[in-house]
């Protein structure tokens, strides 16, 4: 629609090269510059939610799988963690670092994802598939420990489904090893790029009061400066035990947030190495609440996601399903920023900003 | 026989022969950037269409000639239908007047280098035309831009080319090369030499410079609605822009044919490849530009480094050669 002002409306998505999933932005543009936008999200919504409500306790778990399907073991803990803290259930030593060594292995897996697709934004795609590359040794691994590579389902209440084959924790580390020379190749390629600094420097900035007021989390956060991080401000599963950095920003910028996630590439690696070397023998199940029948209550419980905080509140009448599901998610909130951020920037950074976001649909729409 | 006729019809084989070796280099390239874009993404490339996939490119021509074309609803469509031949013509252009041995081009006279220099920046009004004639908002940015984008990248262009003419004291393509006999022009101007290969790769619409169709806020730009042979012929017209910026390179800079042993014509082709390799490697290392970044860089940098350098050679010319 061609208005006197000269400005003309642009449908940016759902069917979009780089919206990274089914979003649709309405881009009012007046040339290059983008005048306001108007974002509208839905399209990958299924009910999730709802469906828990006529599941029993570990059936929902095959759900949340779906919900971030980058990031699925976090989802799988967050989900059993809620129920666990419902049902009063306590977690084998074991399973509890398995637990650990998974998030941390998903969130690599992640965030490999979203500095590829940071790539793929500012027009190389070179970077995209080395860190593909990556990504499909971390699946081999949940592969070889789920039997699947995409929705694990790995984690049962009060532990693990089945403890990790023999020779993982070697396959595991020779990866590490790999793995820590191919982040610096990132680095040089994409981040530290002269090309991406000037591109990515100064735009969609985010300052501390917007990112508070919105609710945000995760390296968006993060970005600005505020070294809120729930592993470290409050602590769950075995993180306390172990030695890591929370990166920050200070100019909450889109390549501060992709530097950030760069650094907790590595910050999970030193991590996953502390855990596979001090993780306990013993069972990885308690063998006895795997299929468990919460009393009547509530609970939430919140993890760190690739994304920010990633939230389960379960709400228990007493029986065999949950009365009321709700999941507090990350990339919805951080997401929401998205309008606020666009407005004045010219349009080819439009792509740059929503994948600085890292939403992922699954998990917006629910 | 006239003279006319007769030059007509010398310029016709000559060109014929000219294009079908551009043809060969153009699907040649194209194997080759699929197969060194592999390379450097750790990927194979094409592999099963004849040896290694080298008749990849083949297969998916004979694909793209048997794919419909669509005409958007809403199209201009005269001009939608003539924009593929508008932007890949003027680029094949050049090779007109290449001297690809001692006295031997296809067009050879004494102003060769404005044809050369001139003919290229036309594929403009293919692009322009196409993006304006598909009726999508998407290809109607990329138009404007590439628009926006053309002086910025000929005026340096052209006075890079212009210290190369001065230095040369000739305007023919064929005398610039054999004046190149002791020294290749890239010793005595560097900075010619990047600021042209630069321009070379932005009018070619590559990598870091490829705005035009920039897939992650455009999804294919100014050739968005185009299908079959007609995104083909766009596709061609980048590759040709590319070969001819780089041959234009070889021999305003390189020496064109010059060279001890080898053949003439395979010193060319040597020069040729390697500029072209290198603009491989950037193009599938680097990232692209914004508009407003690279119109900054190219007209507070590039341009007035460019007059800079046209301004020292002519006052060096004329020093050396007791004028002042």
């Amino acid at each position: 629609m061609v208005t006197n002002r000269q400005e003309f409306l642009i449908n940016m998505g759902p069917q979009h090269p780089s919206t990274h999933g089914v979003f649709r932005l309405v881009l009012d543009l007046d040339g290059e510059t983008v005048v306001s936008a108007e974002p509208e999200i839905g399209f990958l919504h299924r009910g999730m939610e709802k469906i828990s409500e006529n599941r029993t306790y570990e059936q929902v778990l095959p759900l949340t799988d779906r919900l971030d399907y980058l990031n699925s073991m976090g989802n799988n803990i967050a989900y059993t963690m809620a129920v666990e803290k419902l049902a009063g259930i306590e977690v084998p030593e074991r399973a509890l670092y398995i637990r650990v060594i998974m998030a941390e292995l998903n969130r690599i897996a992640s965030h490999l994802i979203s500095i590829g697709t940071q790539g793929l934004e500012v027009g190389t795609y070179t970077v995209f598939l080395h860190c593909f590359r990556e990504r499909e040794r971390i699946l081999d691994l949940f592969e070889m420990a789920s039997g699947a590579r995409l929705t694990y389902s790995y984690f049962r209440f009060g532990g693990v489904s089945r403890d990790l084959p023999d020779g993982w924790a070697d396959e595991a580390r020779a990866f590490l090893d790999l793995f820590l020379e191919r982040v610096d190749e990132y680095e040089t390629l994409l981040i530290q790029n002269p090309i991406y600094l000037k591109r990515a420097r100064d735009i969609g900035v985010i300052t501390r009061e917007l990112a508070l007021s919105y609710g945000a989390s995760g390296p968006v956060l993060r970005s600005t400066g505020i070294p809120w991080d729930l592993r470290k401000t409050d602590p769950y599963l075995v993180y306390d035990r172990f030695d890591f950095d929370i990166p920050v920003g200070e100019h909450g910028d889109v390549w501060e947030r992709s530097w950030i996630r760069l650094e907790e590439m590595r910050q999970s690696v030193a991590i996953i190495r502390q855990a596979l070397d001090t993780m306990p023998e013993g069972p990885v199940q308690d063998g006895y609440s795997r299929y468990v029948v919460p009393p009547a209550g509530y609970a939430y419980v919140a993890v760190e996601s690739p994304r920010g905080e990633l939230g389960f509140f379960v709400v228990s009448d007493g029986g065999a399903k949950p009365f009321r599901l709700k999941v507090r998610s990350p990339a919805f909130v951080n997401l929401s920023l998205v309008s606020e951020l666009v407005s004045g920037v010219k349009i080819a950074d439009v792509p740059l900003i929503i994948g600085s976001l890292d939403p992922v649909f699954g998990e917006v729409d629910r | 026989m006239s003279t006319y006729a007769d030059a007509a019809l010398r310029g016709f084989i000559a060109a014929l022969g000219g294009f079908t070796f551009v043809g060969i280099g153009l699907v040649a390239l194209n194997v080759i950037e699929r197969k060194t874009g592999g390379r450097i993404q750790s990927r194979h490339g094409p592999l099963h269409v004849g040896w290694h996939g080298t008749l990849q490119t083949f297969a998916d021509l004979l694909k793209l000639l048997q794919k419909e074309y669509i005409i958007p609803r809403g199209a201009d469509r005269i001009l939608f239908q003539i924009a593929p031949f508008l932007s890949l013509v003027p680029v094949l252009l050049v090779f007109l007047v290449v001297p690809i041995s001692p006295g031997i081009a296809a067009l050879d006279f004494n102003a060769s280098i404005l044809i050369a220099l001139v003919f290229p920046p036309l594929a403009i009004f293919g692009i322009m035309a196409a993006g304006w004639s598909s009726n999508s908002r998407y290809s109607l940015i990329a138009s404007l831009r590439s628009a926006g984008q053309l002086f910025a990248y000929e005026i340096p262009r052209a006075l890079a080319a212009l210290s190369v003419m001065m230095m040369a004291g000739s305007l023919s393509l064929s005398g610039i090369v054999e004046r190149q006999a002791a020294v290749w022009f890239i010793a005595a101007q560097p900075i010619a030499f990047l600021i042209f290969w630069f321009a070379s790769m932005a009018e070619a619409n590559r990598v870091p410079f490829d705005l035009t169709w920039a897939e992650s806020e455009l999804v294919s730009g100014f050739f968005t609605e185009y299908t079959g042979m007609r995104w083909a012929m766009f596709f061609l017209g980048e590759y040709g822009a590319l070969i001819g910026g780089s041959v234009l390179t070889a021999v305003l800079f390189l020496g064109g044919w010059q060279g001890p042993f080898l053949p003439p014509v395979l010193w060319l082709l040597i020069k040729v490849i390697v500029l072209v390799m290198l603009s491989l490697w950037v193009r599938w290392t680097w990232p692209r530009f914004r508009i407003d970044q690279w119109l900054a860089f190219s007209w507070k940098v590039l341009t007035p480094i460019a007059v800079a350098n046209v301004l020292v050679t002519g006052a060096l010319l004329l020093y050396l050669r007791g004028g002042l």
